[in-house]
């Protein structure tokens, strides 16, 4: 076996043996379905006793039109009950709603009393209830013949059918914002991968250059291969908890979605499933899957490059973070500039973002759902890789003089310098 | 006959010139000691043969020839300052870096077995390195640069940090691989250990070679024509003989008197004894041969008052 061979299964078998790998994998996946299930279950849940508004009605017109729900139960009272609450408030009352006038005249004629701050659900309740019977009454004044019919039929809501143009003459029905999310879901998984196993790379590296390892190893072994070895093996480590993740999330979900069964009908499951999968028909799961895979290589190489640079140059962690700054600004715009083109994919922020190479990974992700010309998917390829390359022949330079080089921290210039030692 | 050389190796560092045209002949078969104060140049040099750096100019022989990438899988290297994965086996670690060196998988683990066996470390092979006493990590550094039983040996400082047993067992490894036919080369400041186990040394200061050669002939070349002699003083106290030598010291301790006496150097030792025992009842007589310890202060002091 070769010598990079050698580094990478040991880079490999160490990091996936550990522990904390192995908690990390079981823990994101269950952390992911309880955000899913929990606020689902918990919404099944009768929540809290119910509530008791007394209302207090001059007008007579009003009262009778609160219907009772599960969190608020309606009363009629007066106002000499009103009063003697304030005097001497019992529990029982949580707010009382006072109407003195007609309030299609005078709106300012409803005010909600409480010695509590009232919850939205309250004042969204009365005012959903309120705002449709005064809207009826101001209807029904017009003395217009079956205005309730009219209206009843004028309610129309909209949603247009998306359908896409096969080349092969074939119509799907599409869904843009299944294409959106798939498209924020890679950007991401792209990023937070980028970022996790890049951190990797640049912590093992800085443990072998502080720990003197590599005084030992570079006798063995040229620094281009220990980098290089380094960083695919890491690389190896995060593709195999990726696809843990997804096989465990998979699970998981499907084993809840089988508890929680009782509250969601098979057939409603057959729907959602059903609808999914027509939604996301249009779009070319292949072709995203495949492009996935080469932006992810390509960005985690030209990112973890730098960071193994980093990591050979600076002597304590410390000082690794004044050099990392302008890499983390980097990525935070890709990912930002990823979001915002959500909105408009084919406009201009996303156009020249995806072809960056350091924006290209994330940003290209949100794009491609939406068919991207080949022409621009192929520079973009080009420049990525060309980059890649390049920074990986940089940083190799930077390494292998970085790595044996103590004492004061280098300037930046000092590390370009390097690139020209022997 | 020379296993290791190198020829006028210079290397400038930006600020820095580290080695002015250093030239060393190893024997091969021999323990060389590679002396100097720090800073001198003998990282620089070691780091060089091992191919870790390139000379700016100068050549290096390796085995008759000039020196090879694929050379590095014969040498064999324990840096001065070594560090191992603190987190990882220790078994595991030392399979790793043998196969780096080039040592297929079952051949790495026989070896390794066997040395930790030999070493009586057998039941560490799944602790990990955090775990070990700095003596014990040391045992596995060692093993670790020599399981692949490389031609060259090269030890920056190994004894350093090492107690006396330790110390003493790396001298007898040393001195088995001599045996064996290795050719060994270390840097070190502990003199003793150079004068016990070195056949030859060079001494570099401020990048330049200022002293080669075999080391019993370079003490002899700096010798004093100094004698420590001990006689028993009631037979009568010695004088010096102007002819034959002069007397720097005397001490007496219980009636037995010990003197400091330099030879004159046209007389030879036999004759001196043959003299004196004449004279009085000889007890001790030894020459004082400087020890590399004075060697090295005499000639790096010298070499820095040039400046």
């Amino acid at each position: 076996m070769n010598k990079i061979g050698i580094v990478i299964k040991s880079e490999y078998l160490r990091r996936v043996s550990k522990k904390s790998f192995l908690i990390l994998t079981i823990l994101v996946p269950f952390i992911f379905a309880a955000l899913v299930f929990v606020p689902l279950w918990l919404s099944t849940l009768n929540g809290g006793e119910q509530k008791q508004i007394a209302i207090v009605d001059n007008t007579g017109k009003y009262s009778k039109i609160f219907e009772n729900t599960d969190e608020y139960k309606f009363v009629t009272s007066s106002d000499a009950d009103m009063q003697a609450y304030r005097k001497n408030p019992d529990k029982s009352i949580f707010a009382f709603l006072f109407i003195n006038g007609d309030l299609l005249e005078n709106p300012a004629d409803a005010t909600l009393y409480s010695d509590q701050q009232v919850p939205m659900s309250l004042t969204d309740a009365i005012n959903k209830t309120l705002s449709e019977n005064l809207k009826n009454e101001k209807l029904a004044s017009y003395h217009l013949p079956d205005i309730d019919k009219i209206v009843a039929d004028s309610k129309i809501k909209f949603d247009i059918k998306a359908v896409k143009w096969g080349s092969d003459g074939k119509e799907t029905a599409s869904s843009s914002e299944a294409a959106s999310m798939i498209g924020i879901v890679l950007t991401i998984i792209s990023f937070m991968f980028i970022m996790m196993y890049g951190a990797q790379v640049m912590a093992g590296v800085m443990e072998e250059k502080t720990n003197r390892i590599v005084e030992v190893i570079v006798s063995s072994v040229k620094p281009y291969d220990l980098m290089m070895g380094k960083i695919i093996g890491i690389g190896f480590v995060g593709i195999t908890q990726i696809f843990l993740w997804i096989i465990l999330t998979a699970a998981l979900i499907g084993g809840s979605a089988l508890f929680l069964g009782g509250s969601i009908s098979a057939s409603d499951m057959s729907n959602i499933g059903a609808e999914i999968l027509s939604a996301i028909g249009s779009i070319n799961l292949t072709w995203i899957a495949i492009n996935f895979i080469i932006y992810f290589i390509g960005g985690y190489l030209l990112f973890s490059s730098i960071y193994a640079a980093i990591g050979a140059s600076v002597n304590q962690q410390e000082d690794s973070s004044q050099f990392m700054m302008p890499i983390m600004l980097i990525m935070l715009f890709g990912f930002y500039a990823g979001i915002y083109s959500v909105e408009n994919p084919d406009g201009p922020l996303a156009f020249w973002c995806s072809l960056i190479p350091f924006t290209s990974p994330v940003v290209m992700m949100v794009r491609l759902p939406f068919d991207v010309p080949i022409w621009q998917v192929l520079i973009s390829y080009v420049l990525l890789y060309a980059t890649a390359i390049g920074a990986v022949w940089v940083s190799a330079k930077i390494y292998r003089v970085g790595i044996l080089m103590y004492g004061k921290k280098p300037t930046f210039g000092e590390m370009i310098k390097w690139i020209r030692y022997k | 006959m020379y296993f290791l050389e190198t020829e006028d190796v210079v290397k400038q560092f930006s600020n820095h010139l580290a080695l002015n045209k250093v030239s060393i002949h190893v024997p091969q078969g021999q323990i060389f000691g590679l002396l100097g104060p720090n800073g001198a140049g003998k990282t620089t040099l070691i780091r060089i043969i091992n191919r870790i750096t390139a000379p700016d100019s100068g050549r290096v022989f390796f085995d008759g020839r000039e020196l090879q990438p694929a050379d590095i899988s014969q040498i064999g290297y324990l840096p001065e300052e070594r560090g191992l994965y603190k987190k990882m086996k220790v078994g595991e670690q030392a399979l790793y870096l043998a196969q780096l060196k080039g040592l297929p998988y079952d051949v790495a683990k026989k070896r390794i077995t066997h040395w930790f066996h030999k070493f009586d470390i057998s039941s560490w092979w799944n602790k990990k390195l955090e775990e070990l006493s700095k003596g014990m990590q040391q045992k596995i550094q060692f093993i670790i640069a020599v399981v692949h039983e490389p031609k060259l040996l090269i030890f920056d400082e190994p004894f350093s940090g090492f107690d006396p047993v330790n110390a003493d067992l790396l001298k007898r490894e040393i001195l088995e691989m001599k045996e064996k036919g290795q050719t060994i080369v270390f840097s070190t400041h502990n003199m003793e250990s150079v004068e016990e186990i070195c056949d030859n040394i060079a001494l570099i200061n401020k990048s330049q070679v200022v002293l080669s050669g075999n080391v019993n002939e370079v003490r002899r070349s700096y010798k004093t024509n100094n004698y420590t002699l001990s006689y028993r003083a009631d037979s009568g106290l010695l004088a010096a003989d102007s002819a034959l030598f002069s007397i720097l010291s005397e001490k007496d301790v219980e009636g037995i008197n010990t003197i400091r006496l330099h030879k004159d150097e046209n007389i030879s030792n036999s004759d001196l004894l043959a003299a004196i025992a004449g004279k009085t009842e000889i007890l001790s007589f030894s020459e004082e041969i400087p020890s590399m310890n004075d060697i090295f202060i005499k000639v790096v002091g010298a070499s820095d008052d040039k400046d």
